[in-house]
């Protein structure tokens, strides 16, 4: 018995001494609103660039080459902006995301705010995966949808606007989702360059008080369960859109 | 001018820059109320040629004539013209996000500025036409292979096009199917509808073509009027196709 009292004494004042003395629970809850701000806006951010490199691309893949044919230079722009968004899709997805976020902190936006060079840096990176992820939505669509709707003489962007995209929402929100998720945990890295998200404060925490058990385990819970309510939410939509299928 | 809806002039559709030619040098007249029916061995170019009246398919050479336009033109904006050319798809090409009526008025109000209910009766009155009316609020996936080909024919007609063409529409259905597909399409053809008719059915050919062309290698061997094509074959080639298929 001793010995388990000893125990609940002894977590007692650990959990004291991390969390309650000098309000260290607050640094837990404004990292966590950090890492959900940083969430939000970079998966904005990500959507704005995702809609438009998947445009460019989509466009040149279907359009390729009857433009090539009727030639003029609206085909040689669309070829040099999809050749543009080619690279950067390439780009951003080979290198860590943790060298891109060092890169805006210290070469290209060392004098802006640490949450805005986050957004930035976490936004435009999802926006390479955002893309190829409506581009694939965009392609699984069978081709005959939008030749039928061109055959009716729909131009091109209505096409895509009424008939196309529409049926590309469900098949891309669940995986859209997926990515939010995805981002989520990925921001934990922000604290590699000082900003306070959840990961960095339980790391403050922890410098200060020399424990690692709770702040460490705390801040994994919270990451857990916010997971875990993200993929539930996930799971109810597919859900839904399975049912408004017929 | 005559009454020639459709004039094509040396029409070549060629890839892999020459290597393939699917249509090498078609030239051929379509007039006014005029049901003509293309036949010809599977890669002969019969599609090929029937998805380059409307552009579907770039022609690389060649020009087409519509109601005196050519719109192989870079200048004509072949949306316009494409409402007045009415396709039918093997595969249907429902929009599958859409009900029935929906997919039949669409169009009317979008690119005609239809009001909605004007469109809605029209589609009704189509729709009674061949015998589906009670199925206007069903969707796509909910409808046999041969309904929704009648549909697809409906829905061509709500814009109200100077011609139809078919693009092997019977090809995809169950043979217990293609019989009611056929009916709407030969009255289609009594009404004195424009119709260009890519099939595989003989049948309909001998009994409802004014003209029938034969196809292969991408270009035509042989035209006349069924009896000509079917009892009277000159070129051998067609002699060898009739032989495999009748």
């Amino acid at each position: 018995m001793d010995a388990l009292n000893t125990f609940f004494l002894g977590f007692k004042e650990k959990f004291i001494l991390c969390f309650i003395d000098d309000k260290r629970w607050e640094w837990l809850v404004e990292g966590f609103l950090n890492s959900i701000i940083i969430t939000v806006l970079a998966l904005l951010v990500g959507l704005v660039v995702g809609i438009i490199l998947a445009a460019i691309r989509s466009s040149y893949d279907k359009n390729e080459e009857s433009l090539r044919i009727r030639g003029g230079i609206g085909y040689h722009i669309l070829r040099f902006l999809n050749a543009i968004s080619k690279f950067y899709i390439t780009v951003i997805r080979g290198i860590p995301v943790v060298v891109q976020l060092m890169i805006w902190y210290f070469v290209i936006m060392a004098a802006a705010d640490d949450i805005p060079i986050a957004v930035v840096a976490f936004g435009l990176n999802s926006g390479a995966y955002v893309a190829e992820i409506f581009r694939g939505g965009i392609m699984s669509i069978d081709n005959g949808q939008f030749e039928a709707g061109r055959s009716m003489g729909f131009s091109y962007f209505q096409t895509m606007v009424h008939i196309v995209i529409p049926q590309t929402v469900k098949s891309t929100l669940p995986t859209l989702l997926n990515e939010l998720i995805a981002l989520f945990k990925e921001t934990s890295i922000a604290g590699y360059v000082g900003i306070l998200d959840l990961t960095k404060a339980g790391e403050r925490i922890r410098g200060i008080t020399f424990e690692s058990v709770l702040p460490l385990g705390a801040i994994a819970v919270i990451y857990l369960v916010t997971v875990v309510v993200l993929t539930k939410i996930v799971t109810v939509i597919e859900r839904r859109l399975r049912r408004n299928e017929r | 001018m005559s009454d020639n809806i459709i004039e094509v002039r040396g029409l070549k559709k060629h890839y892999l820059g020459g290597k393939v030619k699917a249509l090498d040098g078609v030239d051929t007249n379509i007039s006014r109320g005029e049901v003509v029916v293309v036949i010809g061995p599977s890669g002969s170019g019969k599609s090929t040629f029937l998805r380059s009246l409307n552009l579907l398919e770039m022609p690389t050479d060649g020009t087409i004539n519509f109601n005196g336009t050519n719109i192989t033109d870079k200048k004509v904006n072949i949306n316009l013209h494409r409402q007045k050319m009415g396709m039918v798809f093997q595969h249907f090409n429902l929009f599958a996000n859409m009900n029935i009526i929906k997919n039949m008025t669409l169009a009317p109000t979008q690119l005609l500025k239809k009001s909605k209910a004007e469109a809605e009766e029209k589609a009704r009155n189509l729709l009674k036409r061949v015998g589906l009316e009670d199925r206007a609020t069903a969707f796509p996936s909910q409808l046999s292979g041969g309904q929704k080909q009648r549909v697809a024919i409906v829905r061509a007609l709500c814009m109200e096009p100077e011609v139809m063409l078919f693009d092997e529409p019977t090809s995809a259905l169950d043979p217990e199917m293609v019989g009611e597909v056929l009916e709407v399409m030969k009255s289609l053809a009594k009404e004195g509808m424009t119709m260009v008719v890519v099939t595989h059915e003989m049948g309909f050919a001998r009994e409802v073509a004014d003209r029938v062309i034969f196809m292969d290698e991408g270009k035509i061997l042989e035209e006349g009027t069924p009896e000509e094509i079917f009892d009277n074959p000159k070129c051998e080639r067609l002699q060898n196709f009739l032989a495999k298929v009748l």
